[in-house]
């Protein structure tokens, strides 16, 4: 990388020729308000993690009130002072803003923005082989909204009344009026603000991504050479911009009515002494628009997840994955179906039996392209080479995760089922086995696996194995047993069990300590990632160029790529990415700008069509 | 105590940061670290798993088996055994498929761990798996939802024609209910009356409404169907009822409601669980603001004909509160036509 050369970053994108060279930029330009993916990808990679943090430390807060109910916090009230009772214990209503910010910062903060904003950012130019995203500029204006969201999120956990706290769905009418609890005072609408914003950075997002992998991909990489990652990045940014506008209606429908008087959710409302002068609304009406978000949403969220792990699977089995067409129909499908099975959500909210019939089949449709995708997963661990690196065994882990939580699915879409189990523990249960550690584990994955590219130093090894383990074992721990909680009729969202069905108080007492325990010291074990991750980054390990031997492009890259990517011409793509162990090649991995004339040993007649 | 806490968390940090920082020294003196990426520790990590795998096991079996009784609910109403039914049919398959799938994943995990002389088997795919593991969960879920769907029809359908009906009105952080009275007719409600006596918001202009009566706590008979008609007055709330399996949100503005068949009396219960202050309860089971957790109601169920006893000694509302429907009919003699467009 040498000479510098004056041409704008447009120009770079468009000539493939002539680039290899670094602009000298001033500081400002390349760390903060930068146009290079990468930089934007580790900027949402640690905001990120920031949310993580703080969404990781309110649940262990809610959790010590779950498992121990009689703890006295009083020795935190430096920190949390306000949010005590006098007597030491987490006010009720602040134990509702908790459980809230914490589903609303991980849903939203961590593993939409943290998790598709780092890695679609990061891998699709890499991958695809481009310079850059098809507009740096939107890409850099897509995060810095998520960060004016990110700050307008984080003020309103302290401003008076509290943050919101009608749960992360935030269903009117108690999120719509301030009598109902107060969070719903100038938290509700600074929770309102945050995520206009965020929605604005989510689809600035989005249309980039979809724009670069339809119209950046390098020559030859047609979109049955693409990495599975690339799929699943490509469909989640379309999911987020068919989806998210319409949570973007729901939240400024709910601006209108907590503001200017409108009752687009609010009809018949006695509250606080008083009956409200709102009618015709429908409260459903919120619930339909969200959820049509929403559960494209928990996609958005798993996707890009199991884009990475199919990648990461393949690689460390050493074997191409198995089924790849049948991955990327299954991708294209769950997303489709996505959008036809929100009302799960709602069986029992009152709306028609017949809607929730049709919801029902719906929704159990969806668990059969995501059967497809576990049971490949599986079939490419058949008769590899496992390589057990800390990348692999948390994509392991994430299977493990998407089987089980992805089973419990089957009782939730059934609606007869969920008379019984909905808002009940077992849903807790369900979707942070499902959408919570299976997509954190992706997420880990990924980093772990691409830390050498980002950085161009490796990660320690040994803490990566540490960390898996208390965190595959410690998730476990904490979710599985909220099944039993929940099959035994107990409610999500409550505050204490103290006043709940005479008799039943104890039932669960040692079970909800032994879980806070095991998840408070799972939170704990984050730090041992957190420490490997800073650290590594200055004194970790050198990485080689390629130090997976993996196929995809990316690793053809210089060790720390500069703005552009590669230094002269970007390579042209001559066949697909799993070519690995292929009988007869010389390695176990053929990258994928290797052409077919120079592979003559291992080629096979199936190679034409890959 | 908390500075206790602390210093061992800080202590311990500085332990795990120097057993890490010597071992990473130790072994770049011996020149542990290779720069091929597959010599890790491969062995360890794959019995790990297995190892992980047969302990949850057992850990799973034993607490389904052991705690059993504390998990499951004994059941109250004549739907409740078709859902469990339902729900243990799908456990039974889920759990199979679990175990088969997690066992498979971590035996291949250790069998086809890294051995240097070893080279995977290049198996791109194989149509006809794939299209077996299509075709076998999705008849397997056909089966389900269809069953599901006749249950949740009959369920969820119109109620029996004679059942009880009783209505259920949610506001934060109670229940109230009303009962139709003698005349077997709820009276109109508006939620414009409401207030701190008429909590309801009852419609005394409504004639059939006049010998509706509110008890303190519900009681139903067993046997026969009862229907709640569901209201909320302020945010949405949800009438749950786990031992009958019932459960319906109550949504300001869209009155619900729900049916069932009561199989076994509050008594009954009390002996069955051995526990003599046992009763029925609505729980809350929609977030509904600060006292969500303690919105509560107790029902009691009782055979047929101590019902009808108890309910023809129930006063009616008008009769408990006679001011209030003097001052009634004297302010609202001329809005009453309006309120009832």
């Amino acid at each position: 990388m040498g000479v510098t050369k004056t041409i704008t970053t447009k120009t770079n994108v468009k000539t493939d020729e002539h680039h290899d060279e670094h602009h000298d930029q001033s500081f400002i330009r390349k760390y903060i308000f930068c146009e290079d993916h990468k930089t934007i990808a580790k900027q949402f990679l640690i905001t990120g993690i920031f949310w993580a943090i703080i969404g990781g430390a309110m649940s262990s807060l809610f959790r010590i009130q779950l498992g121990f109910p009689d703890f006295d916090l009083t020795s935190l009230s430096p920190v949390i002072g306000n949010w005590l009772t006098p007597q030491g214990k987490i006010d009720p209503e602040v134990y509702l803003a908790l459980i809230t910010m914490h589903g609303t910062i991980m849903v939203f903060f961590v593993l939409t923005a943290g998790l598709s904003g780092t890695f679609s950012n990061y891998l699709i130019p890499l991958q695809i082989g481009a310079r850059d995203m098809a507009s740096g500029f939107l890409n850099m204006l897509s995060y810095w909204f998520f960060f004016l969201s990110s700050i307008i999120m984080f003020i309103s956990i302290f401003v008076e009344g509290g943050p919101a706290s009608g749960g992360w769905t935030i269903y009117p009418p108690l999120s719509a009026l301030p009598q109902a609890v107060s969070g719903s005072a100038l938290g509700m609408t600074l929770w309102l603000v945050s995520m206009a914003f965020f929605i604005v950075s989510a689809l600035l997002g989005a249309l980039n991504y979809i724009t670069t992998v339809i119209n950046l991909r390098t020559e030859g990489m047609t979109f049955f050479r693409m990495p599975l990652t690339i799929w699943a990045f490509l469909v989640t940014a379309i999911l987020g911009v068919l989806s998210f506008p319409v949570l973007l209606s729901a939240a400024l429908l709910l601006i209108m009515d907590r503001s200017f008087g409108t009752s687009f959710y609010l009809s018949d409302i006695y509250i606080a002494g008083e009956a409200l002068s709102n009618q015709g609304g429908s409260a459903i009406l919120f619930q339909h628009l969200f959820w049509f978000l929403g559960h494209p949403e928990v996609y958005i969220v798993i996707l890009p997840s199991l884009g990475i792990t199919s990648e990461i699977i393949s690689t460390c089995s050493r074997k191409p994955i198995f089924g790849y067409r049948a991955m990327v129909y299954s991708i294209i499908g769950i997303g489709a179906l996505s959008f036809v099975v929100w009302a799960h959500h709602m069986f029992i909210s009152g709306m028609n039996p017949f809607l929730g019939s049709v919801f029902t089949i719906l929704t159990l449709i969806i668990a059969v392209p995501s059967a497809i995708k576990a049971f490949n997963y599986i079939a490419t661990l058949w008769r590899g080479n496992i390589v057990f690196t800390p990348a692999m065994l948390f994509s392991i882990g994430l299977v493990s995760f998407f089987i089980s939580g992805g089973l419990t699915g089957l009782f939730l879409g059934n609606s007869v089922v969920d008379i019984n189990l909905h808002d009940t523990y077992f849903v807790v249960a369900h979707f942070h086995i499902v959408m919570g550690s299976a997509s954190f584990f992706g997420l880990f994955a990924g980093v772990y696996h691409w830390f050498p590219k980002m950085f161009g130093r490796m990660m320690n090894r040994t803490l990566g194995y540490v960390h898996f383990w208390i965190t595959f074992i410690g998730a476990y721990l904490v979710f599985f047993p909220l099944h039993y909680i929940g099959i035994a009729g107990f409610p999500r969202r409550y505050y204490s069990f103290t006043n709940f069905e005479t008799g039943r108080i104890e039932s669960f007492i040692d079970l909800n300590t032994f879980v806070s325990i095991a998840a408070i010291l799972t939170f704990v074990a984050q730090f041992i990632f957190l420490f490997n991750f800073f650290y590594s980054m200055y004194r970790g390990r050198k990485a080689s160029s390629n130090p997976w031997k993996s196929n995809t492009i990316e690793w053809t890259t210089p060790i720390d790529p500069g703005h552009g990517n590669w230094p002269g011409k970007i390579p042209t793509v001559k066949r697909w990415p799993y070519d690995y162990s292929k009988p007869g090649a010389k390695e176990d991995f053929i990258p994928q700008h290797i052409p077919l004339s120079s592979t003559k040993e291992s080629n096979m007649p199936e190679d034409e069509h890959r | 105590m908390s500075f206790i806490l602390g210093l061992i968390g800080f202590l311990s940090l500085v332990a795990v940061f120097l057993f890490f920082r010597s071992s990473e020294i130790l072994s770049v003196a011996k020149k542990r670290i290779s720069s091929s990426f597959e010599d890790g520790k491969n062995h360890i990590n794959a019995l790990s798993g297995v190892i992980f795998l047969v302990l949850s096991t057992i850990g799973i079996i034993w607490y389904s088996y052991d705690q059993f009784d504390n998990y499951f609910l004994p059941m109250a109403s004549e739907h409740a055994p078709e859902i469990e039914l339902l729900f243990w049919v799908t456990t039974a398959i889920t759990f199979t498929v679990f175990i088969l799938t997690q066992i498979v994943m971590f035996y291949f995990g250790y069998k086809y761990r890294y051995k240097k002389e070893r080279k995977a088997h290049f198996y791109p795919d194989n149509h006809k798996l794939e299209i077996i593991w299509t075709v076998i969960p999705a008849i397997v879920l056909v089966a389900l939802i269809g069953w599901g769907l006749v249950k949740w029809n009959k369920i969820m359908g119109p109620p029996p024609e004679d059942a009880e009906v009783i209505e259920v009105v949610g506001y934060q952080f109670a229940w109230a209910s009303r009962y139709p009275g003698p005349d077997n007719e709820l009276g109109n409600s508006n939620y414009k009356l409401i207030d701190v006596e008429n909590i309801v918001g009852i419609d005394f202009s409504d004639s059939s409404s006049l010998d509706d009566f509110m008890p303190r706590e519900i009681h139903i008979p067993k046997g026969k169907p009862v229907l709640f008609k569901i209201r909320a007055r302020d945010v949405i709330h949800s009438v749950y009822l786990p031992y009958m399996r019932s459960q319906m949100n109550a949504v300001p503005g869209m009155p619900t409601q729900m049916w069932f068949i009561p199989s076994k009396t509050t008594a009954e219960m009390r002996e069955e669980t051995g526990n003599e202050n046992f009763n029925y309860e609505i729980v809350c089971n929609k977030i509904c603001g600060r006292a969500h957790f303690s919105m509560k109601h107790t029902v009691v169920v009782v055979e047929e004909w101590e019902y009808i006893k108890w309910k023809n000694s129930q006063k009616s509302w008008i009769e408990k509160n006679p001011d209030y429907y003097a001052n009634f009919i004297k302010n609202n003699s001329t809005d009453i036509a309006v309120l009832n467009d």
